[in-house]
């Protein structure tokens, strides 16, 4: 914890390098919390009072909570709505594309029945259900969880502004490719300016859109005379079905990736999808 | 936004949130094999219940140009068990039963006297594939209104020559392109193809139009485990497109 604190406390003091000689960190690494405090206050005041004349009180205690280093950094990155519908979501998800690939499996094809050529082979490992019947079973029950946690989910993101973090917008196109440099060729890490970096937002925003394809397309195939005019609007029966199957790809390309972030940033950025709370965040405020 | 808590503040305030994600566990009764069975059939129940629910008994599914339907011999023959259960044609009829006023057997005849309809409409399989086919036969409505059946009952149940079953909502049955249908392409029904008469119904999926229709029936009741062949082993009763 110590030395969190003090690289942290580090962070903490960049913006005034400049003006002020840095301390040496390791007497205070080496000092037990109590010293280090004390040794952190006075160098507070020392660097207050050169810059400002006359330092009003708030300002001074400002500053020493933000480096009390018996204080942790944390965010509230996750509301529980968000964390809920992620988590039934992800559930969902998963029924979802492992019952959905067996019912494919039934007819592995997007031509017609006669000729019919298999188009890929699906193992059976991958897949839930046994059978066409048992795959239905849960792809019916399961789409309602899809839907209730996605439909949710945007809800509460327009509804709360909590959107802000995630969306992607026109802003983010320019931070997309140093960030895809940083991941995929080991490129400088972009300063983070927020909860999620472009690359995130794109992520994030895409799998929205990859849920709303697949409930369209979904409701077009569960109910095809009934929602004729949706139909319509995919290019026929015949192409939504395709669509159904593109947005399942979408997915497939999205989880690896999320999953792999997941563990390369540890226990801690995973946790706070379970409790909400990022602790040690790498953004300033 | 950050916030500077003390550590065990943090964990303590961290933990009472972890705590209520508690709900979701239930989702966790999927896992165990006894509770899941019956939890993804009370699924597949509840989907039946809002197609029912969301059905238009007006709404009309598409239909097609003589151009746009498949080929004859690209109509797949579909069959449970055998494809021609040997029906003797000459002496076929329809045995109507339950709630109607005119009960008893009926030949082809009788039901060719009706109104005849002929429609270009697609077929959909459960498996996910789809043919649009050329369909001729009378409305089940009309032929209801034949044996004087109760259409406020709330089921059609048919039996068939191979044994097969099937029952559907009287709703979906009194659908104006719900058909008995005795001709395909212009021509009388083949023996594969379910001969002298089936059920064509664009807004139900494959395995509900039932062939070599031997029996009908109207009634209130279905008796648990007989709903249809198919839908016995696990296939949705509604089976509504």
């Amino acid at each position: 914890m110590p030395n969190d604190e003090n690289g942290n406390n580090n962070n903490n003091n960049e913006a005034k390098k400049d003006s002020v000689p840095q301390p040496d960190p390791v007497p205070t690494a080496e000092a037990g919390p109590v010293e280090a405090t004390v040794a952190r206050m006075e160098m507070v005041a020392d660097q207050t009072a050169p810059q400002e004349s006359a330092p009003s009180a708030p300002v001074a205690i400002e500053l020493t909570a933000e480096e009390d280093p018996s204080l942790v950094r944390a965010a509230y990155e996750h509301p529980l709505p968000i964390r809920i519908t992620h988590w039934v979501n992800a559930i969902s998800l998963f029924v979802m594309v492992t019952s959905g690939l067996r019912i494919f499996r039934a007819f592995p094809s997007f031509g017609p029945k006669i000729p019919e050529q298999v188009l890929l082979t699906i193992p059976r490992y991958v897949t839930l259900g046994g059978w066409l019947g048992g795959a239905l079973q849960w792809h019916f029950t399961f789409m309602w969880f899809f839907v209730a946690s996605g439909v949710l989910y945007v809800a509460y993101q327009v509804f709360s502004g909590h959107y802000r973090t995630m969306l992607f917008l026109p802003r983010d196109v320019a931070g997309v490719w140093p960030m895809a440099r940083h991941y995929f060729f080991f490129g400088p890490k972009p300063a983070a300016a927020g909860q999620y970096n472009p690359l995130q937002k794109l992520a994030y925003t895409s799998t929205i859109g990859f849920g709303v394809l697949s409930l369209l397309t979904g409701l077009v195939l569960f109910k095809p005379a009934q929602f004729s005019g949706l139909a319509f609007l995919f290019g026929g029966f015949h192409l939504t079905r395709i669509w159904h199957f593109a947005a399942m790809c979408g997915f497939l390309a999205f989880i690896p990736g999320h999953l792999i972030m997941v563990l390369l940033h540890g226990w801690s950025n995973f946790y706070s999808m379970l409790s909400g709370w990022k602790r040690e965040p790498e953004y300033q405020e | 936004m950050i916030t500077r808590l003390d550590d065990q503040e943090l964990k303590r305030k961290s933990r009472r949130q972890l705590l209520k994600l508690a709900p979701i566990a239930v989702l966790g009764a999927f896992a165990i094999p006894k509770l899941r069975d019956r939890l993804v059939e009370e699924g597949v129940r509840f989907s039946d219940w809002a197609s029912g629910a969301t059905f238009r008994s007006q709404h009309l599914a598409q239909t097609f140009s003589n151009s746009e339907v498949v080929p004859f011999e690209k109509f797949p023959y579909n069959g449970y068990d055998v494809l021609d259960p040997e029906v003797d044609l000459e002496k076929w009829t329809l045995t109507v039963e339950g709630d109607v006023q005119h009960p008893g057997e009926y030949t082809l005849a009788q039901i060719q006297a009706l109104p005849k309809l002929s429609q270009n409409t697609r077929h959909i399989c459960v498996e996910g594939w789809d043919v649009v086919g050329s369909f001729g036969g009378t409305r089940i409505s009309d032929f209801l209104k034949l044996v004087g059946a109760n259409t406020g009952a709330n089921f059609l149940e048919v039996e068939c020559a191979d044994d097969y079953y099937e029952s559907i909502d009287m709703a979906s049955a009194l659908h104006p392109q719900s058909l008995m249908c005795y001709e395909m392409y212009g021509q009388p029904l083949d023996r594969k193809h379910g001969a002298p008469l089936r059920l064509q119904m664009p807004t139900k999926l494959g395995y509900k139009q039932a062939k070599y229709l031997d029996t009908v029936r109207v009634t209130n009741i279905l008796k648990p485990g007989k709903t249809g062949y198919w839908e016995d082993q696990g296939y949705s009763w509604y089976g509504g497109l």
